[in-house]
């Protein structure tokens, strides 16, 4: 057990490893070694042997935001008494963190989410890919007919990568969306027609259109729709 | 400007002992024997007319000129809302309830100048029709514990002297001179004191790390960004004495070793955001906040920041985002923010009720704190009881106490000879206790036994009418509402919770769609980023578990029990009991009813909507629900 494999065919030593910042860690019964700092995503994403965790709203060039729940994986911090769910997308690598990245329970969890994605995207191909791998056959909701799954890697990649901040998230709740500034449906001057928003986007809702710039996903509820959603909604709980 | 510069500088106060002088020339400048009237102007009796009132009292005394020989105050909320207006006449507090500006004269030419009492005006118990003329004599406040509230009906919340009279900023004295911050934070420690804002995390730990975390920086939080439905501590805690919260930040400051403090107040308290503002104002005039307070080296100021409306951002870290003006939403805790929070440097906060009780600990000390409550849960925590109770108010007891002592004996019980069905506890993310847990101990581990939690202290109680389907629905279509959208299983977990149980009250649902409420409800306790998600499946699991035969019979009879889900019932005109009196035919807004005078009337099921107006109106009894 002492030997572990880190990277193509060098094998090391566990116990040689106590360099300053390496961190020992337990991730699906293989004791690896990495350096701190990291999140657990990051951290095992570059190990063979390890399976991989799936992950929608994470990309390696902006920060980890944890909306889309799907790299949720078990921890222990002692020593494998107690395990609970973290995103591994956000979570730290810590001294002696034991990881579980694929249980029966993950698996449910994981399942359950991408059943209500599939529900609000049913037509998108990476979230269809997913429902066949965990098992997902047909939601038990009303489907819907979005490609947006707004896991915020567009807002995040113009802010962080480009500082343009062009696109943000707007709304709360299932009102969400991403939208120019002022609520605009057309982005402006304030794009720079880049295109990492569709690059960094996972499930294909962002295009590049024809003068240059991108067409935000047509998640956008007009207002007309919201008045008409609430004057339902008023109505159903008076 | 020169003056007023000038005026300031005389109000400044600069060490302990000035404090102790003011004090003492503030009671001296007091008339004891001045008769003071309290107003209560807390929200529920300003709702009842609490405004007029004091117009009333106003007018009167200056018509009368008493200027001199009374005091009109109008203070924080008193708690016992139910019977509002209310106003105390000292020094006996004599006890006036339910007050219109009529009565004004004849308090004033009776009690205040005769010392008759109104017997009119005076509580009536009604469960033994006793009368109670002083305020410490009714059951309501006899049976509770106000070690923290007591002061809201005495002070005016807008004057600082009042405060300081009282012993406001001994604490702060205490604790600048003769304690170290380690040692205050060995106090509140020793207390037991834990985060009443829901969490009920240790306060003292939460203090050390926070003084532990390295940095320069380091900011004190108050969370007065309370949205649960029902409660209303915070607001009347905040509006009522405020400089008691500014002190326990204060202190708070000084353990961690914080010079900045915000208080992150909801835009729709304009009250609490007013007094806020006053208290801080006053606090620097006084020399009590700001730089060098009392002498003692320490700096710290404090502002406030008023919330945008979103229910989230009473979540610590939505909150910090808020205030850094990000958009409002959490973020991952798996470093807490006591080591890195506002702008990334320590941040410690902590709820309102929690800062206001850090000067009583540091004052009478953390044995006497923890002599009240139970081990775990130790001191009095606030409560919101509201619902169907007859003594809807705010009550302050003891941790430990029983759900049923809180509900009948302080509460009343329940109006209109009803039966007791549920008591929801902790705001929308809690559970809904039934009758047969009722005397389960109120505690922060006892509720969470239960499906249930402390939460922010809303009790909000449920009598026989009540659909408990219909009550999980309400709760999820709050929490849909108030979801930030960002993770997952929250945003569309709880949209298709609500889809779900939607259909269930349209009696369209299946027996397998319980098993679908449960697999949300795991996703969301397990998935979900923050804890709004993480707990909003609770009022669905607890009705689940209590109350599955009301969930069966909407399903499998297509009936609902109470009465409540429209789509479940029908109302109908019963021939033996209508005597044609018209009434219903008026209240109809759609026509659906018909009949001539003296006749029996008909209903038309076509055109009915359902909504119950001549049920409310019938006399005879003759409409009747199914």
């Amino acid at each position: 057990m002492t030997k572990v494999w880190i990277s193509g065919e060098n094998t090391i030593d566990v116990k040689a490893a106590d360099g300053i910042n390496a961190v020992h860690l337990t991730v699906d019964d293989k004791e690896i070694v990495v350096s701190g700092g990291q999140t657990i995503l990051e951290a095992v994403a570059r190990l063979p042997g390890i399976g991989t965790i799936p992950a929608l709203c994470y990309h390696p060039a902006v920060k980890p935001y944890g909306a889309c729940r799907i790299c949720t994986v078990e921890v222990s911090e002692d020593g494998g008494s107690k395990f609970r769910f973290v995103a591994a997308c956000l979570y730290p690598v810590k001294e002696g963190l034991i990881v579980k990245t694929n249980t029966e329970k993950v698996r449910k969890l994981r399942k359950g989410i991408i059943e209500l994605l599939l529900t609000r995207c049913p037509n998108v191909k990476r979230i269809q890919e997913l429902a066949e791998e965990y098992g997902v056959e047909k939601p038990r909701f009303v489907l819907g007919d979005q490609d947006c799954i707004l896991c915020g890697l567009c807002v995040r990649a113009c802010h962080e990568i480009m500082g343009k901040s062009a696109i943000n998230l707007v709304n709360r709740g299932i009102y969400r969306e991403v939208a120019a500034p002022f609520y605009a449906y057309e982005l402006g001057e304030e794009c720079i027609g880049c295109g990492d928003c569709a690059f960094v986007c996972p499930t294909g809702a962002i295009e590049m259109g024809p003068d240059g710039k991108p067409i935000l996903p047509k998640v956008k509820i007009p207002f007309a729709e919201i008045e008409a959603m609430m004057k339902q909604e008023t109505v159903a709980t008076s | 400007m020169v003056e007023q510069v000038r005026k300031l500088l005389e109000k400044r106060v600069t060490s302990v002992a000035e404090l102790d002088e003011l004090r003492k020339s503030i009671l001296q400048k007091r008339d004891q024997s001045r008769t003071c009237i309290s107003i209560c102007g807390g929200t529920g009796c300003r709702a009842a007319g609490a405004e007029e009132i004091l117009e009333a009292f106003y007018e009167e005394i200056e018509k009368r000129e008493l200027q001199l020989q009374v005091e009109l105050k109008e203070t924080g909320c008193h708690g016992f809302c139910e019977q509002g207006p209310i106003a105390v006449i000292g020094p006996k507090k004599i006890f006036y309830r339910r007050l219109k500006p009529e009565d004004v004269p004849e308090i004033i030419s009776e009690t205040v100048l005769k010392g008759n009492i109104i017997e009119r005006l005076l509580y009536v118990d009604p469960a033994t029709s006793e009368k109670s003329t002083y305020e410490s004599d009714v059951p309501f406040y006899k049976r509770q514990t106000r070690a923290i509230l007591s002061a809201n009906g005495e002070i005016d919340p807008t004057d600082i002297e009042d405060y300081i009279a009282r012993g406001g900023y001994s604490a702060l004295c205490k604790a600048l001179f003769q304690m170290s911050p380690e040692g205050v934070i060995e106090e509140v420690k020793k207390s037991g004191l834990r985060g009443r804002g829901g969490g009920g995390f240790p306060t003292g730990r939460k203090w050390e790390s926070c003084r532990q975390a390295s940095g320069d920086m380091k900011y004190v939080i108050c969370n007065a960004d309370e949205g649960d439905p029902g409660a209303y501590q915070d607001r009347s805690l905040l509006e009522g004495n405020p400089h008691a919260i500014l002190e326990g930040m204060i202190i708070g400051a000084y353990a961690i070793g914080s010079h900045r403090g915000f208080l992150y107040v909801r835009n729709e308290y304009p009250l609490a955001v007013r007094h806020a503002r006053i208290a801080i104002e006053q606090a620097m005039d006084y020399g009590l906040l700001g730089e060098n307070i009392l002498g003692s080296g320490f700096d710290f100021t404090a502002t406030i920041n008023k919330g945008g409306g979103a229910f989230v951002c009473g979540e610590s870290s939505a909150l910090m985002a808020s205030l850094e003006g990000k958009i409002g939403e959490p973020k991952a805790k798996y470093i807490h923010m006591s080591e890195k929070g506002l702008w990334d440097k320590p941040s410690l906060l902590n709820n309102v009720k929690t800062w206001a009780n850090v000067p009583l600990i540091i004052n009478k000390g953390a044995d006497w704190y923890s002599g009240f409550g139970t081990a775990g849960s130790t001191g009095t925590m606030i409560f919101s009881l509201v619902g169907k109770i007859n003594n809807t108010g705010l009550v302050e007891v003891p941790m430990g106490i029983t759900l049923r002592e809180m509900i009948y004996d302080i509460g009343g019980g329940i109006p209109n000879g009803k039966k007791f069905k549920a008591v929801q506890t902790g705001g929308p993310s809690g559970g809904c206790v039934p009758e047969q847990y009722l005397d389960t101990p109120v505690d922060f581990d006892e509720l969470s036994k239960l499906g249930s939690m402390m939460g922010s202290g809303a009790m909000i109680v449920m009598d026989e009418d009540t659909c408990m389907v219909d009550i999980a629905r309400y709760f999820i279509e709050f929490l849909k509402g108030e979801s930030c959208g960002k993770c997952v299983p929250c945003r569309e977990g709880l949209n298709r919770m609500s889809e779900v149980l939607n259909n269930i009250t349209h009696g369209k649902a299946k027996r397998e769609d319980l098993d679908t409420l449960e697999d949300l409800a795991g996703i969301l306790g397990d998935g979900a980023l923050c804890a709004l998600g993480k707990t909003a499946a609770n009022p669905v699991m607890s009705t689940l578990r209590h109350f599955r035969n009301e969930y069966l019979a909407h399903i499998d009879d297509k009936k609902c029990p109470a009465g409540v889900c429209r789509e479940l019932i029908q109302y109908s005109i019963d021939p033996d009991r209508c005597e044609g009196c018209g009434r219903c035919l008026r209240s109809c807004p759609t026509g659906a009813i018909s009949g001539e005078k003296k006749e029996v009337h008909t209903l038309d099921q076509s055109q009915c909507i359902k909504c119950g107006a001549c049920y409310d109106v019938c006399k005879f009894n003759a409409v009747i629900k199914v």
